[in-house]
């Protein structure tokens, strides 16, 4: 109980310092902070695979994310603090926060008890999808449909960012080319890190089924990982124009969708399985969207093509 | 012999919290980037050393107790490799590779 408190005062008080931050970096790194202790939090409630999404998603890759955009924006913030949003728009603008806040206190405090849950009916069809992890089977099975879109979402973000690129260099390479000291530090853990981390990515996403884990967590370490191999200059990232790299992006949202056509034939709905072999489909998704989702999530980072595409 | 087990875990995790709690003070006391970068990889190296030693004596069989100890070496190397990186950045004049 005291931990728990303790924790709830923790994570009000990062969230309250990373709002309150002037600097853009230090919020980030508020919220980077933020996101672990929240999946702290996830885990007291039992939740593990909402922790790991939280920590790897949320938390990390994220945190990344807004790293580079505070880079970025960092010329510019003398600029932005100058057009600062006058006290009556703050004012409405915390109102609004505030009533969002207290509309949801208020719908959680004011639930039946017990709560009204569909986590029975989640377990007692566990055995007809095959596996053993009911939030994968929630994910694969029960509402595919939302795991989908949620991919196709992915590559529209990365359609956006891709959009970002000035013409004369479309189809070149994201970002700068790092040039790291081949034994430099960075160089050296990333050689010792990469294989480590891509075990682990891949073990993460094979539990998932069984145990917490899953194909999101599993695939954003695999994408820390390339991201790593980048910074260190161990390899180039490739040009967007590559068509094996725009095959490996959408292979995963096409497999998904291609097997929740088939549904129609071999179970009569979209997205439904034959019993006989949910398990060995649901895998068959897997596998491809976790590398689609490891692309897309690394290349997302990366950011938009800045270098002309070599002929 | 349970008893004991839970007595060695409260010890090395005690022992481990002192470490996280000195690189702490250390970490918001001391006065340059490096020294307080020294601070830093107590917490990191021993603390969480000890903590996992504590832990270990609470595991179910070798696979898990070589996961904590995995844990541990990763982030031994990632805060060696982090903590140079710092250094180099904000040694007086340092470059940035």
């Amino acid at each position: 109980m005291a931990f728990d408190t303790g924790l709830a005062v923790l994570v009000l008080g990062v969230a309250v310092w990373t709002i309150a931050a002037r600097d853009t970096f230090a919020a980030v790194v508020g919220f980077v902070a933020y996101g672990l202790l929240l999946a702290l939090v996830w885990v007291r409630i039992a939740a593990p695979d909402v922790a790991l999404t939280e920590a790897a998603i949320g938390s990390g890759l994220t945190g990344g994310l807004l790293l580079g955009a505070s880079t970025r924006l960092r010329r510019a913030e003398t600029a932005a603090a100058g057009e600062k949003p006058g006290a009556a728009l703050r004012l409405v603008a915390a109102g609004l926060c505030v009533l969002v806040s207290a509309g949801l206190a208020a719908i959680v405090l004011l639930l039946p008890e017990p709560a009204p849950t569909l986590a029975p009916q989640a377990a007692a069809n566990l055995a007809a999808t095959g596996l053993g992890n009911p939030v994968t089977a929630v994910l694969m099975a029960y509402r595919a449909i939302d795991t989908l879109l949620e991919t196709v979402v992915l590559l529209l973000a990365l359609v956006g960012v891709w959009s970002l690129a000035p013409d004369r260099v479309w189809g070149g390479s994201p970002g700068p080319r790092h040039h790291a000291d081949r034994d430099g530090v960075l160089a050296f853990v990333a050689q010792l890190l990469v294989p480590v981390g891509i075990l682990v990515g891949i073990h993460i996403f094979w539990v998932g089924s069984d145990a917490p884990g899953g194909e999101f967590q599993g695939a954003t370490i695999l994408a820390a990982m390339w991201i790593l191999a980048m910074m260190a200059g161990l390899m180039d990232a490739p040009p967007v124009s590559r068509r094996w790299l725009r095959l490996l992006l959408i292979a995963g949202p096409a497999v998904f969708f291609a097997i929740g056509l088939a549904g129609f034939v071999m179970a009569g709905a979209f997205l439904a399985y034959p019993k006989a072999y949910a398990k060995l489909l649901i895998v068959t998704i897997e596998v491809p969207v976790t590398l689609s989702i490891a692309a897309t999530l690394a290349l997302l980072v990366a950011g938009p093509p800045e270098r002309k595409p070599q002929r | 012999m349970s008893l004991a087990l839970d007595a060695l875990t409260i010890l090395a995790v005690c022992v481990g919290a002192c470490f996280f709690l000195a690189g702490t003070v250390g970490l918001l006391r001391f006065p340059d980037s490096l020294s307080r970068l020294h601070a830093l990889t107590k917490a990191d190296n021993l603390g969480l050393g000890f903590v996992v030693l504590g832990l270990l004596f609470q595991v179910e069989g070798p696979f898990a107790a070589l996961k904590l100890i995995s844990v541990w070496l990763l982030t031994l190397l990632a805060g060696a490799t982090v903590t140079q990186l710092i250094a180099r950045a904000a040694r007086p004049g340092g470059a940035q590779e």
